[in-house]
């Protein structure tokens, strides 16, 4: 547990959140279907070093991953067959922002 | 709805419509195991891990997941990963390639070992 502090961990279970709406080029670790859409922290798991630079064999810093959930009509819109289904996704911290930060965008 | 789309990779196909999913099973052949086992030595090694195995596969698009085999995929990247990290260079490749060919022309000849 020690070796975790120098992690940034910024997320409390429970916050509502959205995943970043960018669209780099390039290896990325948040799927197109869930960028811009709004959930809540599951869960933290564990650091992890960022795949997004392992993937160029490249040093990488430990980010934080964790388990966030939506509701499928959050995700899906009208599309949802079952619009209060959950879905959970693994995303790390990068790609996360708190909902009182998205307005901007 | 405020997801941009403009910009997805064709790997990243969560959502997108999707044909009928074959349930096929089949038994690997004896060149996809080992290529299947090469992943593993590679990454025990230490000269690249799966996001780089990944990464590849990405960026040979979508015409070769449509024209390749799955470890057709793999071994390309895997190539490619090893060049990268300095594992060999593309004239030791070729090097053994032709050694390898030399052997013979069935799976069999150009083995070691027999």
């Amino acid at each position: 547990m020690g070796t975790q502090a120098l992690v940034n961990d910024p997320f409390a279970v429970g916050t509502s959140v959205r995943i970043r709406p960018f669209m780099p080029p390039g290896h990325v670790r948040a799927p197109v279907y869930l960028r811009g859409k709004t959930g809540t922290i599951e869960r933290a798991i564990a650091p992890f070093k960022n795949p997004e630079q392992l993937a160029y064999g490249l040093p990488a810093k430990e980010h934080m991953l964790y388990r966030v959930r939506f509701r499928a009509g959050d995700v899906w819109d009208k599309d949802a067959e079952n619009p209060d289904d959950m879905i959970e996704a693994e995303i790390y911290a990068h790609w996360i922002e708190k909902m009182d930060q998205s307005h901007a965008a | 709805m405020d997801t941009q789309t403009d910009g997805r990779r064709w790997h990243d196909m969560g959502g997108q419509d999707a044909g009928p999913i074959s349930d096929d099973q089949h038994d690997f052949s004896l060149w996809e195991k080992r290529v299947d086992a090469l992943m593993i030595l590679c990454s025990g090694k230490g000269y690249f891990t799966v996001d780089g195995l990944r990464r590849v596969l990405e960026d040979m698009g979508e015409e070769a997941f449509e024209t390749m085999s799955y470890y057709e995929r793999w071994i390309a990247s895997i190539n490619q990963n090893l060049i990268e990290s300095s594992a060999y260079t593309t004239e030791e490749l070729a090097t053994k390639m032709a050694e390898v060919e030399a052997r013979g022309t069935t799976y069999g000849d150009a083995s070691l070992g027999k």
